[in-house]
C-alpha cells in the first residue's frame, strides 16, 4: 500500500476503550549512567528489551557481568550473519523451476523469475527469519534489525524477487548498530525499497515522488515540525533521485544516467534554498544521492530527534513526556550528531542509563507478537529439531510465524511503508497489539504450547514443562519454583496474596503443606520413567504455566 | 439448521423428516413428550454440583455405623462420637450422622438426599496428588488419564467447544469452577473444558472485581489496559455477569462459612439463566492428621467445624434453591479424595485411609442410604482399611445416565469402561431429551462407524496446508498418526485400523494449522 492510500484509507482507529486514569509514574532520570543495584530483575529488563524474551541461560550470562559489561557485550556483535534460507520447497506447479539447486540448499545466489517460485522463496525468506530469531546470538542485532526493518519499512508483498528481501534485510542486520546517514542513504537505492517505493520508476520527466517523500517524512526528518519540508522538496529530491533502476538478474541496481534528470534542484527556506547542481554521466546519480543525503542530514536537530525518539519507544516507553524529552532525547540527539550519526554510542548510552533502568521505565512495554512469540519459545526453552532436519524445522518455524501473521505482526510485510501501527499511532501505539481479537489468540497459543503443541513430521514443538522447571534452583520447593519462574517470565510481581493462591490451589491441589509437592517433585526424579510420577508433576506444572502465560502481566516487557 | 431451531421453525408442519428414538416426531405431535423436546430448557436444564472435600475426609466421624457402634468406638476411643451425640436418620436406625451435620439430617429426614456408602476403588491410593488426580481423571488406580471425567463428558456432549461458542444452545460456560483454577475434573482432550480458554481472569475478579491492584508506574498504567481487554474478551465474562447481576432474591447463608459463599454464588448464576451443567466448589481443610476433635470433647473440634460448615452450607444452598424455584434442576455430590483409616492415631487425629461414603443432594435424588455400614473388626490394626463397596465412578456413571440422560455409548466413552448403575436419582427424568449439541457446530473431523471393532473410517475437513490426524490414547500419548503431511483443502477420508490396539477410548486429533479439534471413539472388544 502506498502512503496516500494508507492515508485515505484512515488509520486503526483506536477501540472505544477508556484509557485508564492511571497516568503512570513520571521519572526526571537522565541518561547519566545508571549505578543502582545489578541484579536478576535488572538483568531480565535489559534482556527483554534488547533480544526476544529473557532466556535463563543468558539470565545467567549476565548476572556474572557488570552493567556496562552487559551492555556493552550485547551492542558488540561479533557473531557471523546467521547462514541464508534455505530452498525447503518443491517445483510442483511451476513454469520455471530452480532444479539447478538442491532443495536443502540456499537459493539467494540463484536468479530465477518463476512467480510461484518466488512466493515459496519469500515465505522460506520469513520462516528463517523466524528461526534467526529463536537462535540469536547473545546480542542485539535481532532487535535492532527489526526495529530499522519497522523504521525502513518495506512490503515483501511489492516483488516476487525474493532475493531483493533478503539483500534488503542483510543491510539492515549488516548496519543494525552503524551510522543512521550511511544506512539512509544505503536504503535509498536498496532493490527492494527501489520496487517498493517506485524508485525504480522514478525518471527524467516522469519523476515519481513516491520514495522521496517518505524519505524525508518517514525515514530521516519525521514530520513533527508539520512538515520539515514543502511539496516543492518533495518534487526536487525526487528529481534528484532519477535515473536508478533494478538488475533481478544481478540482485543489484544501478543507475543509468540517460533517465536522470541533470538539472539543477533547489529546494525551499527549510534546506537554506540549497542548489543540488545537476550532474550528467555515470557518477551523477551517487554524486547527486550524496548531496541529497548531506542536505537532509544537515537538518541535524530534526533528524537525529526523529530517530532517537523512535529508538526511545523501541526501547523504553512509548509515552516521551516533557522530562524525558529534555533529560533523554535531547543529549541523545545531540550526541548522535557529534558522533557523526553513529547509532551504537547513542543505544549504549540509553541503555546503561538511569532512565532505561528506573522502575517506572520497567514492565511498561507491551510485548509486540514477535517478541511475545519469539520471546515464549526463549523463555520457556522450546526446543527444535537439529538444523539438519529443515523440512521440520522450518515448518515448525511456519507455524510461529503463522502465530506472528494471525497477532497482526508478519514480518518482513508490515501494513505500510510507516511500519506498524503500535510505533506511531497515537495516543495508543503499543495497545494497539492487545485487542479482543489478538489477546485470546496470545493465549490459545501458549495453552496449545503447553498441551499438544504443533505437531509436524512427527517432531512436537512444545513447551516442556518439566524441562523447565528442571532448569531452576529449587524446583522441588513450591515457593522457589514459582518465585523463579515469576522473575524470569513476569516484570510485574503477584501479590503474595495470589502467589500463595497459585500455589496452594494448582501446585499443592489444595493443600496447606508443601511438602507435597516437594514430595511429588522428588519422586518424579527418583523414577522419571515412571508414567504416573511424571503424570502427577506435569499435570501440575501445566496448569501454573498456563495459568501464568494467560495473566495479562505476561503481556508486559 | 440445529435441530432445535429446526424443530421449533416447522412444528406446524405435518410432516417432519425426523426421527426421535425410532418414533417420527409427527406421530407424537401432541404428546407433551414433544413440547418437553421443543422446550429451550428440556435437555440443559439439568445442573450438577460437585463438592471437593479437600485433605481426605474422615467419613467414619460423618456417616457413623451404629450397628456396629462398639467396634468404632474400640477403633479410635480418642475421636470416636459417643453414641448418644449421633444424629438420628427417619427410617434409617442402622446409620448417623456427626452432630454438628444438622441441616444435612434435615435434609435426608425430608428425603432430599442420598448417601453411598464406602465409595471408593480398588488398590486404593494414599497420595494426595495421585488419588485426587484419580477421583478427577476418573482412572483406575494403577491407570494415568490425562483428562478429566467431566472434561470429558463436556467433550463428548460439545466436541466442537471452543469453537462456534458462545452460541445459541449454549451461550455460556459449559462448566464453572468457583474461586479456583480449573481442576483436572474439568479437563478435556483437547483443552479445559471449563469458562473458557482465557481462563486465569478468575470468577471472582468477574463478579466481585478483585485483583491484585496495579502498581501507579507505567507498567500499572499498561496493565490496567491489557486487563480490561482480557475482562473484555472473556467470552462468558457477559453472561456470567449478567446472570449474576440477574440478582433474585437470595435466603440467607451461613457467614464466615467459605462453602457457603461459594454455593450461592451457584444458586444465584442458576436462577440468573445460565445454562452451565457443572459447578464445581471446593473447601480444604480436611488433612485432620492431628486434632482432629478436641481432646476431651470430640464431638467438636476442626472436624467438627468443617462438617457444620458443609452441612450449614448445603442445607442453606438447598433452602434457596427451593425458594427460588429452581430445586427439581439441581443435584450436588460431595467428594473427597480418600476417607481416613478405621483406627486413630495418637495425635488425636486420623491418617490417609480408603473408601468413604459419598453425599448427594437433590429434590431429584432416590433418597436413602446405599450399601451398609463399613465392617469394622473387634480389633482394629492400624493398617486396616474400609474396603469400597461402589466404584466412585458408578456414581459418575449413574449421574451422566440418570442425571445427563447419556447412552452407554456416551457412558463407556467418558468414563472409559463400564460401571454399575445405581439407584441414587430418580427414575423418568430423562424423557424426551434428546442430544442436540454434538450435531451443532462444524465437525471437522468425525468417525464412523463408532463404536468400532478394528475399523473406523474417519473423516475430515482441511483448510489445505499441513494437516495432522493422530491417535491419541487416554494418557495423552500419541499412538499412531494417520495423516501428518501437506494437503490442499478438501474433506478427505481415511481408515484407522486399530489392529493390535487395545480396546478403550482414543482421541482422535485434527491440526490444521491453527485449527485443531479432539473426538473421542471408543474400540469395543
Amino acid at each position: 500500500m502506498d502512503r496516500r492510500t494508507f492515508l485515505t484509507a484512515g488509520s486503526i482507529k483506536k477501540k472505544s476503550l477508556s484509557k485508564s486514569n492511571n497516568t503512570g509514574a513520571r521519572t526526571n532520570s537522565g541518561i547519566a549512567p545508571y549505578s543502582g543495584s545489578w541484579g536478576k530483575n535488572e538483568v531480565v529488563h535489559l534482556l527483554k528489551r534488547t533480544m526476544f524474551g529473557a532466556a535463563p541461560a543468558d539470565i545467567d550470562y549476565f548476572l556474572s557481568k557488570t552493567m556496562d559489561q552487559s551492555v556493552e557485550e550485547l551492542l558488540t556483535i561479533t557473531s557471523p550473519l546467521p547462514s541464508p534460507p534455505l530452498k525447503d520447497y518443491d517445483t510442483s506447479g511451476t513454469q520455471a523451476p530452480d532444479n539447478n539447486i538442491d532443495t536443502g540448499t540456499t537459493w539467494v545466489n540463484d536468479h530465477n523469475t518463476d512467480d510461484v517460485i518466488g512466493e515459496r522463496r519469500k515465505s522460506s525468506f520469513k520462516k528463517w527469519w523466524i528461526g534467526v530469531m529463536l537462535n540469536q546470538p547473545r546480542n542485539i542485532r535481532e532487535k535492532m534489525t527489526l526495529f530499522w526493518h519497522n523504521h525502513f519499512a518495506t512490503e515483501m508483498a511489492s516483488t516476487q524477487q525474493a532475493r531483493y528481501a533478503y539483500k534488503h534485510h542483510t543491510l539492515l542486520r549488516n548496519n543494525c548498530l552503524g551510522s543512521f546517514k550511511a544506512l539512509a542513504r544505503a536504503i535509498s537505492i536498496d532493490p527492494l525499497m527501489l520496487v517498493y517505493q517506485n524508485g525504480e520508476l522514478n525518471q527524467k520527466g516522469a519523476p515519481d515522488e513516491n520514495f522521496a517523500r517518505e524519505l524525508q517524512e518517514l525515514f530521516t526528518l519525521g514530520k513533527e515540525n508539520n512538515p520539515n519540508y514543502t511539496e516543492d522538496d518533495v518534487k526536487a529530491a525526487a528529481r534528484v533521485l532519477t535515473g536508478w533502476q533494478n538488475n533481478e538478474e544481478t540482485n543489484t541496481s544501478y543507475f543509468t544516467p540517460e533517465r536522470h534528470d541533470t538539472g539543477n534542484k533547489t529546494f525551499s527556506s527549510f534546506y537554506n534554498n540549497t542548489t543540488i547542481a545537476g550532474v550528467s554521466g555515470d557518477t551523477g546519480g551517487d554524486a547527486e544521492l550524496d548531496a541529497l543525503i548531506n542536505m537532509i542530514f544537515s537538518k541535524g536537530a530534526e533528524a537525529s530527534k526523529y530517530i532517537v525518539k523512535e529508538l526511545y519507544r523501541w526501547f523504553v516507553y512509548y509515552e516521551v513526556d516533557e522530562a524525558a524529552e529534555q533529560n533523554v532525547i535531547l543529549p541523545l540527539a545531540q550526541m548522535l550528531q557529534d558522533r557523526d550519526w553513529d547509532i551504537k554510542p547513542v543505544v549504549m548510552t540509553l541503555l546503561k542509563s538511569e532512565h532505561f533502568f528506573d522502575v517506572a521505565n520497567q514492565g511498561c512495554l507491551i510485548k509486540s507478537p514477535i517478541d511475545f512469540v519469539i520471546g515464549v519459545c526463549r523463555e520457556m526453552q522450546v526446543k527444535f529439531p537439529d538444523n539438519s532436519e529443515y523440512t521440520t524445522t522450518y515448518g515448525l518455524w511456519n507455524s510461529l510465524l503463522f502465530n506472528c501473521y494471525v497477532l497482526q505482526q508478519d514480518p518482513g510485510d508490515p501494513p505500510s511503508v510507516s511500519g506498524w501501527p503500535a510505533y506511531y499511532q497515537m495516543p495508543s501505539f503499543h495497545e494497539l497489539w492487545i485487542n479482543n481479537n489478538t489477546y485470546p489468540l496470545r493465549t490459545q497459543l501458549t495453552d496449545s504450547l503447553i498441551h499438544y503443541g504443533y505437531t509436524i513430521n512427527g517432531f512436537q514443538l512444545k513447551i516442556d514443562v518439566i524441562e523447565f522447571a528442571k532448569s531452576l534452583s529449587n524446583p522441588g520447593d513450591a515457593k522457589s519454583l514459582l518465585e523463579e519462574s515469576l522473575s524470569i517470565l513476569y516484570r510485574i510481581d503477584l501479590s503474595e496474596t495470589i502467589k500463595e493462591q497459585l500455589k496452594r490451589e494448582i501446585l499443592l491441589t489444595g493443600q496447606t503443606n508443601d511438602y507435597y509437592w516437594t514430595n511429588a517433585w522428588n519422586t518424579y526424579i527418583a523414577n522419571p520413567s515412571d508414567m504416573m510420577a511424571y503424570q502427577t508433576v506435569s499435570s501440575r506444572l501445566n496448569e501454573l504455566y498456563r495459568y501464568l502465560l494467560a495473566l495479562p502481566e505476561f503481556q508486559l516487557s | 439448521m440445529k435441530r432445535r431451531d429446526f424443530l421449533r421453525n416447522t412444528i406446524p408442519a405435518t410432516i417432519l423428516p425426523a426421527f426421535v428414538n425410532g418414533h417420527t416426531v409427527t406421530a407424537l405431535s401432541s404428546s407433551p413428550w414433544l413440547s418437553a423436546l421443543t422446550n429451550f430448557a428440556a435437555d440443559t436444564d439439568h445442573v450438577l454440583v460437585i463438592i471437593q472435600m479437600n485433605g481426605g475426609n474422615d467419613g467414619l466421624n460423618m456417616v457413623i455405623p451404629l450397628d456396629n457402634y462398639a467396634n468404632y468406638h474400640n477403633a479410635r476411643t480418642n475421636i470416636a462420637i459417643p453414641e448418644n451425640k449421633i444424629l438420628k436418620l427417619n427410617g434409617n436406625s442402622k446409620t448417623g450422622f456427626h452432630p454438628a451435620m444438622t441441616g444435612v439430617q434435615e435434609l435426608f429426614n425430608n428425603g432430599k438426599m442420598a448417601v453411598v456408602q464406602s465409595a471408593g476403588y480398588p488398590q486404593p491410593n494414599l497420595s494426595h496428588f495421585r488419588a485426587t488426580d484419580i477421583w478427577m481423571s476418573g482412572s483406575d488406580s494403577n491407570e494415568v488419564v490425562n483428562t478429566g471425567w467431566v472434561g470429558r463428558y463436556l467433550n463428548y456432549e460439545f466436541p466442537n467447544f471452543p469453537s462456534g461458542y458462545p452460541n445459541a444452545n449454549m451461550p455460556d460456560p459449559l462448566a464453572i469452577q468457583i474461586g479456583s483454577v480449573s481442576s483436572l475434573t474439568f479437563h478435556g482432550p483437547a483443552m479445559g473444558m471449563a469458562m473458557s480458554i482465557t481462563n486465569p481472569t478468575s470468577f471472582y475478579n468477574i463478579v466481585d472485581d478483585v485483583q491484585d491492584p496495579a502498581p501507579a508506574t507505567r507498567a500499572g498504567k499498561e496493565l490496567t489496559f491489557v486487563r480490561e481487554i482480557a475482562r473484555q474478551t472473556e467470552l462468558f465474562a457477559g453472561s456470567i455477569k449478567k446472570a449474576a447481576g440477574n440478582a433474585a432474591q437470595q435466603l440467607p447463608y451461613p457467614n464466615n462459612n467459605q462453602l457457603a459463599d461459594q454455593l450461592k454464588i451457584v444458586a444465584r448464576l442458576i436462577k440468573g439463566g445460565l445454562k452451565t451443567r457443572v459447578y464445581m466448589v471446593s473447601y480444604t481443610g480436611f488433612d485432620t492428621h492431628s486434632m482432629q476433635t478436641e481432646q476431651n470433647d470430640p464431638t467438636i473440634g476442626k472436624h467438627a467445624n468443617l462438617l457444620r460448615e458443609l452441612s450449614d452450607a448445603v442445607k442453606a444452598f438447598q433452602d434457596d434453591l427451593a425458594f427460588l424455584g429452581i430445586e427439581d434442576r439441581v443435584i450436588s455430590f460431595t467428594f473427597s479424595e480418600f476417607g481416613r483409616r478405621i483406627k486413630s492415631n495418637f495425635s488425636v487425629g486420623t491418617d490417609h485411609g480408603a473408601a468413604a461414603p459419598m453425599l448427594i443432594f437433590g429434590s431429584k435424588v432416590q433418597s436413602g442410604i446405599l450399601g451398609s455400614n463399613p465392617s469394622i473388626p473387634s480389633n482394629v490394626d492400624v493398617n486396616i482399611n474400609i474396603p469400597h463397596q461402589y466404584d466412585y465412578r458408578s456414581v459418575y456413571a449413574s449421574i451422566l445416565e440418570k442425571w445427563f440422560c447419556a447412552d452407554s455409548t456416551a457412558l463407556q466413552t467418558v468414563l472409559l469402561k463400564n460401571f454399575q448403575s445405581l439407584p441414587i436419582i430418580q427414575d423418568g427424568l430423562c424423557n424426551g431429551i434428546d442430544d442436540l449439541n454434538k450435531k451443532s457446530s462444524n465437525n471437522l473431523i468425525s468417525a464412523y462407524p463408532n463404536p468400532f471393532t478394528t475399523q473406523t473410517n474417519v473423516k475430515y475437513i482441511t483448510q489445505g496446508g499441513h494437516t495432522l490426524v493422530q491417535v491419541i490414547d487416554c494418557m495423552g500419548r500419541v499412538v499412531k498418526y494417520l495423516v501428518d503431511k501437506e494437503q490442499i483443502g478438501n474433506t478427505y477420508t481415511i481408515s484407522f485400523d486399530s489392529h493390535g490396539f487395545a480396546a478403550g477410548v482414543y482421541y482422535l486429533r485434527l491440526q490444521n494449522g491453527p485449527l485443531q479439534q479432539v473426538i473421542p471413539v471408543l474400540k469395543t472388544k
